[in-house]
Order: structure tokens, then sequence, then C-alpha cells
């Protein structure tokens, strides 16, 4: 049930050469740089975003996630949610508006799978970067690379799947739309709290707070076969795709950052409401519910991480 | 001119190959059609290819800390994809690794 948890909201993302990075991520993936702060962090967004960034790149000595923020739609929202996120048991910790400039107060709190997780409730609005809001064309003619529209959502592994469920089901209201079951065993859990079939995704596996991927939408299955072209005309290194999951059907390509943060791109995918049945995959078919068409695991696409 | 290539050798699986100067080890090792390394992320950040350089000189670019702790660099462990060989080279990349003695890594 829906607690007010509107979205995903922002990545800040390590990585351990910002030059090499924000070339990537801005001419490759053809985010719009908004704004560099004083600690060196560069943010950027997605054309279609309306807040004023939903990537942060921080430089360090290694690659991964150092948080997943979400955006709720209030501050009185935000207090109810601090409150019951202590109740739960996370540690909670108030970072104060500005931490990131042009966003406010952040909740911020772990999870059973030791991931770091942030909600709050403003941010700086400059709206869709090149078109108007009144009477908008229909894209601007100055994107590059691949041209991702949004920042959409993280996949990550860790091992508590279950206690995470309860959190973000539980806590923050959102519904599972997905999974695979191995018996009784959840391996795999895909989670909403929009009509998107996933805003967050856990993968079970031994090792706590590891990145799978950070995911940017792209319209269509065209634009995902030109992101597969622009990767080898600028030599990005592949990970698999083009292809299509069984899970979620969405049409993606993934590949990897100049520091092994692995992204994806991707259009489409199955659409949620709330009163459907958690979709199931059974894990004897895991090779076709990730590769819809070779129906083979792949060892890197498993086991690559940060 | 002819190329530079430097012999790099895996002590693990005995296998030999050719590395061209400004090649990486990963991309040598992956061209050979020896699947001696396992290839991950390609950019120093996901650790698969962590070998152990036991003989030979040899560059490095960024590797994540997460995966080669300063004390792993001075002993020779290497991201395969962040290491250029700089002459003939011996590695290992299998579970024997830490068996073998290492006299004369140079690490530039």
């Amino acid at each position: 049930m829906n607690k007010g948890v509107m979205r995903p909201g922002h990545v800040q993302i390590r990585v351990m050469d910002m030059a090499a990075a924000v070339r990537h991520y801005r001419d490759i993936l053809g985010l719009i740089e908004t704004h560099r702060d004083s600690a060196g962090r560069v943010y950027l967004k997605g054309w279609t975003e309306s807040d004023k960034f939903s990537v942060v790149l921080r430089e360090a000595d290694s690659p991964g996630l150092d948080f997943n923020g979400f955006k709720v739609v209030s501050n009185d929202v935000l207090d109810s949610l601090t409150g019951d996120l202590k109740a739960f048991g996370c540690k909670v910790e108030e970072i104060p508006a500005g931490e990131l400039d042009d966003c406010g107060r952040r909740i911020r709190f772990d999870s059973p799978t030791g991931h770091a997780f942030e909600l709050y409730a403003d941010k700086t609005r400059t709206g869709k970067w090149g078109v108007p809001s009144v009477n908008p064309e229909a894209w601007p003619r100055e994107l590059k690379g691949m041209k991702a529209t949004r920042f959409d959502h993280v996949l990550l592994y860790g091992g508590d799947l279950d206690g995470t469920l309860d959190l973000f089901t539980n806590v923050l209201g959102f519904d599972l739309a997905e999974q695979v079951m191995d018996g009784e065993l959840r391996i795999a859990q895909f989670l909403t709290c929009s009509m998107k079939e996933h805003d967050i995704a856990f993968i079970r596996h031994a090792e706590d707070a590891k990145l799978h991927h950070v995911a940017f939408y792209l319209n269509t299955w065209d634009e995902v076969l030109r992101a597969a072209d622009i990767i080898s005309m600028e030599d990005v290194p592949l990970d698999i795709g083009p292809t299509r999951h069984g899970l979620t059907h969405g049409q993606v390509v993934y590949f990897f950052d100049p520091s092994g943060n692995r992204n994806e791109v991707f259009a489409g995918g199955d659409y949620f409401y709330p009163d459907q049945e958690p979709v199931t995959w059974t894990a004897d078919k895991l090779g076709k519910a990730i590769f819809y068409h070779t129906r083979e695991l792949n060892e890197r696409f498993l086991s690559a991480l940060t | 001119m002819a190329q530079i290539e430097h012999l790099v050798t895996d002590l693990v699986s005995g296998h030999t190959f050719g590395c061209h100067e400004g090649e990486t080890l990963l991309n040598a090792a992956s061209r050979s059609g020896r699947a001696v390394i396992r290839i991950g992320c390609r950019a120093g950040g996901c650790g698969m290819c962590k070998v152990q350089i036991f003989d030979g000189d040899y560059a490095t670019g960024k590797m994540s800390r997460a995966h080669i702790a300063e004390a792993e660099e001075a002993l020779g462990f290497v991201l395969a994809c962040r290491t250029l060989p700089a002459g003939a080279l011996k590695f290992g990349a299998g579970p024997i690794r830490q068996a073998i003695d290492a006299p004369q890594r140079r690490a530039k």
C-alpha cells in the first residue's frame, strides 16, 4: 500500500577517475551535467527529469553505490516515515539540507542487505532540460550519445532479501511486482512504488551491500540497438545484449562505466497496478528469466559487481 | 616496423601467449583464445580478473582498492584489465598462485 514514497530520485555513484566518468555519463549515456559542488562531486540528470539532478558522481578509490534516494510526496510523510524506519530497527541519520547542493534534508537509513537508502521531499526543480514546460517540443535536438531519458532504478545484491522485502513493503509501502523462487527461497525480488514493473530490485547474494547495475530509460527498442552501436563505436566494455529479459520483459543492453560500475539502458517492460499478484519465475527457468532469448546464464552478468 | 610483443605465461595453466606493447594482460589473454583469466567489467572495478604477477615488468592503471589492497599490490596482485606488461611476464591466474614464490616482481 502506497505510503507516500513517490519514485527513485537519485543515486550517488563512486568512480575512480572523474574525468573519464563524466565523459561516460554525459557524452556516452547522454545525461545532462547540471552542477559541480565544492566537494568535487558532479551532478547530472536525464533530460526528461524535472528535478535538478538524479545522478551524483563522487571520486573514490573503489567503485560502487554510496546511496539510492527516493523522493516522498511531502515533509509530513518524511517525518512519519522517519519514525517508522526507526521503529523497524533501521539505523537512521538525518542529513541536513544542502549537503547535496539544491537538495533538502534527507533521511538516510540502512537495509538488511547492507545498502544505504535515503528519503527526501525537496529538491530544486528546473524542469525538463532543453524544452519549455509550456507548449513543449517533443525532444531537445542537442542531446548526446544514447540520449538516456531518466535515471530509472538500481539492482542490488545482498543476503537478507526477506528482511529487505519487509522493510520496503511494510514500512515504505512498495509492492512486490515480480520474484524468482527457488522452492520456498526467494532469490530475486522486483519492487515498485509506481506503475513501473520495478523501482528497485534485489538479488540474493553471499556478500552484502553490492551494486549490480544502475539503469536508465530509453523510449524504444531501436534506441536500445543504437545504444549498443554507440557502445561499439566508443569501445565501451559490453556486458550483454541487446536482448530481452524474461523478468519484466524489458529490452536491454548492459555495459560498464570506466570504473567498472554496470549500467543498463532499457526500453519497454511490463506495467504494475497494486491489485496484481506478483509474477513468479522458478529457479529452474532462471536462464530464460534473465536472458529470454539465449536462455543461458552468464557468469559475468551474475558475478561482476561493485 | 613489427609491433613489439611480450611473451606472457600463466604459471597455473602453462599457457604462453603474446601481448602487444600497450595492450592489457586481460585483452591479450582473451585474444589468445585460452580463457586463463575471468573477464568481468574490464575497467578495474569488479575484481574478476585478479591475478598475481610473479616475474616481469608492468604498469597498472587505477584498480579498485576493494579488490587490490595496498599490501596485495606490493605482493604483485593486480587486475589484469588494468595491467600493461612491459616485457616478458609470468603470472598466476589459478588457485595455487599463493604458493608460488615471487622474487622478481618490479611494478613500475
